[in-house]
């Protein structure tokens, strides 16, 4: 049933795993809707043809008499309340507030938007970013990265449009904006997240089939909207993520990467 | 609660007394009197919505066929706006999404509507010679028209109308290099100026100027509609001025309201920063949401008004549709952040809106019950705005559900800025809202020109639109669901799986193809209203004549006057008697009994 209402709603291929439960809500939801809409339409076919004019020529004053549209909504509200505290608060809480634990090995990687592209930096081993002020920005530094931090010292070099993660492990994503809002979308993996510059909001998910997905941006951005598609998210099995990583420069070698 | 039913401060039996003909400027441009501001409203309003339904018609060309120059109007894009070779570029398709937007809500909706309707029809109803503030109601149009001329106009400055989409987000909107953005806020406190002239004088006439034996229990329901519509205006519209005017000073004196420290943006130079981009979409919402039910309420009201009248019996559960508008009109005012949920927002925060969110799907669910429950016993008539109000139910009832998996914050996520949002909320204004509004013009054209429109013209322009409407709009919920985004001027083809070989979960070649059959769809909904627009006019002078005043067989007191209501309004001051609906009650000799009757 379930999946068949999945394929009936054309919901799209599922690569993460929390993603099996918004896709789940979104089904519950949807009988509840096709369960009062199909009513609706009945009731509302069968009135038209036993109520109009030649098949009534007479109306009655009152009316309806019984009370079950009152245990209708009754039933609506209660089926309401049990989506929102059993589904949607609880899930909400663990996507925005249990974020995994050092233990469990995230990737954590920084995305900073921009017109039009998505800007894309690792850590390196020690897992720390470098730090970053306005006043070290210059030509051959566009990102002001303290050249004095140690955390720094292992970062990758800025990489442009492209993430790699490796399968089945936690990715945190640090996520902001350099000039406009954009939206940080992974539709196969079922995240959706606004990249506001002046915000450093965090998100997290973790992918569970390997290959290259898109990364959308879904807020209007500017006259190149639309363009803003070369983003790619590859998930890659352990061992071809660490071939990719040792592979990356390191941004104290001074590996600048364009970012038009 | 007892109304306050004393006699107007001139009635309307002394007005007549000095009555005295007016030339044409004064009787027809710079009128203030409420049926004639109310036609101008309408008039005006309807070539708004047509205009604003034609930049869609050419969005949708770049859409379903990217990159190709637009047939017919190519070459005047290209004189006019610049387009090169008539291809709509990102630049004019930005244009034209956030202009699209902003006149179908602020330059036609709302001002037919709220303003059109409520003006032409909310005196009558109530037994009023006029409105209270005969002077701030014809203030109010022109206040309208000047918003909307400015609107217009910013089409045709260097670099064009605003392209920040209708929600106007910072720091796009000041990041965009043109001034087309500064044209649209100093349009839009015009336009939210005429609003709160309206709201206040809607609200003192509704107070004060009731007939004797008019208590609030007795009030039509589309009375009651534009009373919390006012109030919702009232309110909400505040704010957004306040905000427009910070948004401008963003953009013409370097503050930074909205634009956060260590932005790069050339065009912007050097700001001082400090500002939050999300406190202008607080502020916008805190409007926007209640502006949604300023867009559906009156339309609701003038569906329950055909509905009693053509199912020849009372509306059932009067009072639970006026408790439950009433409680929309408060709710509606603490649910702005559901159109926020991908904003980083907590749980706290989130859970209390999607409550909200939640309750207020409730009294929606009662009025839509109440109408579709008052169709048991009747003897329903199928005229021509009977048929709209009976779609109303069914298209507004999918617009309504299909708020849900949005108004949950954890459906959202994947549907969020989708096809799927969009979709929705078009199945709420349009074949919702605008399907009530046709159903209002069949059914008031009678008493505003003492003609009927062709019937025939008005069922084919009935049937035409209903399955337009809905090729247009039940495929895009598919395209949602299956991730296309909003906004998009090549209609999402970049995405395409076509384009990008290898990626998963690319918009497969049946989701693309959509676009090109809900174009055609869309421009064949454009020929679909060259019916009405014809008999519109034509009816005027040519329609069949009326049969008598009253030519429903109504019971409310805009159908109790002459035709069409002279100034002032009624030969002889009315007096209520009874509720609003009272239709075949047992006993009476005639399956209707008008309020004023004694």
């Amino acid at each position: 049933m379930r999946d068949l209402f999945a394929k009936i709603l054309g919901l799209p291929v599922l690569a993460s795993e929390h993603g099996a439960k918004v896709d789940d809500l979104i089904i519950y939801v949807h009988y509840l809707m096709a369960a009062l809409f199909v009513g609706w339409i009945l009731y509302f076919i069968y009135a038209l043809i036993r109520f109009n004019r030649r098949a009534n020529p007479k109306a009655d004053y009152v009316g309806i008499r019984g009370h079950a549209s009152n245990y209708i909504e009754a039933v609506v509200a209660l089926v309401e309340i049990v989506l929102l505290v059993g589904f949607a608060v609880p899930l909400w809480a663990n996507a925005v507030d249990h974020f995994p634990k050092a233990d469990e090995h995230p990737t954590t990687i920084n995305v900073i938007a921009q017109q039009f592209a998505w800007n894309v930096f690792y850590p390196g081993p020690d897992g720390k970013f470098s730090k970053r002020a306005a006043q070290f920005v210059t030509q051959d530094n566009p990102w002001g990265f303290d050249k004095s931090d140690p955390d720094g010292k292992d970062d990758l070099a800025p990489m442009s449009n492209v993430i790699h993660v490796p399968v089945n492990k936690p990715v945190i994503i640090t996520l902001t904006s350099k000039d406009v809002i954009h939206s940080f979308k992974l539709i196969a993996m079922r995240v959706t997240q606004d990249a506001i510059p002046g915000m450093r909001i965090p998100l997290h998910f973790t992918p569970n089939k390997v290959g290259v997905y898109q990364i959308n941006c879904a807020q209007l951005c500017g006259n190149g909207h639309a363009g803003m598609a070369n983003g790619r998210l590859y998930v890659d099995t352990q061992e071809d993520y660490d071939a990719w990583l040792a592979k990356q420069p390191k941004q104290s070698a001074g590996g600048a990467a364009s970012f038009e | 609660m007892q109304a306050t039913t004393h006699a107007l401060p001139h009635g309307a039996v002394a007005h007549e007394a000095h009555h005295e003909e007016l030339g044409f400027w004064r009787k027809y441009v710079f009128s203030t009197d409420h049926k004639i501001i109310g036609i101008q409203y309408g008039i005006t309003a309807l070539i708004f919505l047509f205009f604003g339904f034609c930049l869609m018609m050419m969005m949708r060309w770049s859409i379903a066929y990217p990159n190709t120059p637009v047939p017919v109007v190519g070459p005047l894009l290209e004189k006019v706006l610049g387009a090169d070779k008539g291809v709509i570029s990102g630049e004019v398709y930005n244009q034209f999404g956030a202009m699209h937007g902003t006149i179908m809500v602020f330059l036609g909706i709302v001002p037919l509507a709220f303003a059109a309707f409520g003006n032409f029809v909310v005196p009558l109803q109530i037994g009023a010679p006029d409105m209270a503030f005969p002077r701030i109601n014809m203030a109010s149009y022109q206040a309208f028209v000047v918003g909307g001329i400015i609107m217009l106009v910013s089409f045709f400055i260097p670099g064009g109308a605003a392209q920040a989409g209708w929600t106007s987000y910072s720091p796009l909107a000041s990041a965009v290099a043109t001034q087309g953005q500064t044209f649209w806020i100093i349009g839009m406190v015009f336009l939210i100026t005429s609003s709160l002239l309206g709201a206040v004088n809607f609200l003192a006439t509704i107070i004060q100027l009731r007939a004797p034996g008019m208590t609030w229990m007795r009030l039509p329901f589309f009375v009651w509609s534009q009373f919390v519509t006012g109030f919702l205006l009232l309110l909400a519209f505040p704010p957004l001025e306040a905000a427009a005017i910070m948004q401008l000073m963003d953009k013409v004196a370097h503050t930074s309201f909205f634009l956060p420290s260590g932005l790069q943006i050339s065009s912007l130079g050097h700001i001082s920063g400090g500002g939050s981009p999300l406190l202008w979409q607080h502020l916008f919402w805190f409007l926007g949401h209640p502006e949604v039910y300023v867009l559906i309420l009156p339309a609701m009201g003038i569906v329950c008004e055909i509905i009693a009248n053509n199912t020849r019996k009372p509306i059932w559960g009067y009072k639970s549709l006026v408790y439950s508008a009433l409680t929309i009109g408060f709710l509606s005012f603490i649910v702005w952040a559901h159109h926020m949920y991908m904003t980083g927002m907590g749980t706290k925060i989130s859970t209390f809106f999607q409550t909200t969110t939640m309750i207020i799907s409730i009294p929606s669910v009662i009025i839509l019950t109440c109408l579709f429950l008052s169709l048991w016993g009747a003897s329903i008539r199928f005229n021509a705005p009977m048929l709209f109000a009976l779609a109303f139910l069914p298209m507004f009832g999918i617009g309504g559900l299909t708020g849900l998996p949005l108004g949950f914050n954890y459906s959202d996520l994947h549907l969020h800025d989708t096809y799927y949002v969009i979709a929705h909320f078009h199945y709420v204004v349009a074949p919702g809202t605008i399907f009530g509004l046709f159903a209002g013009i069949y059914y008031w054209y009678p008493k505003m020109t003492g003609r009927h429109m062709s019937e025939f013209w008005g069922k084919v322009h009935f049937w035409t639109s209903l399955i337009f409407m809905n090729l247009i709009f039940q495929p895009m919920f598919a395209q949602g669901m299956a991730g296309m985004l909003r906004r998009m001027a090549d209609g999402g083809a970049n995405y395409s799986a076509a384009q990008v070989p290898g990626a998963i979960g690319g918009l497969s070649p049946m989701i693309m193809h959509f676009n090109q059959t809900i174009s055609i769809a869309a421009w064949c909904l454009g020929l679909a209203q060259i019916p009405f627009i014809i008999n519109f006019f034509w009816s005027i002078k040519h329609g069949k004549p009326i049969a008598s005043d009253n030519p429903w067989e109504a019971t409310t007191l805009e159908w109790q006057t002459p035709t069409p209501p002279p100034h002032g309004n009624f030969e002889k001051a009315p007096e209520v008697h009874r509720g609003p609906y009272e239709y075949s009650v047992p006993g009476a000799a005639r399956d209707f009994t008008p309020q004023n009757e004694a």
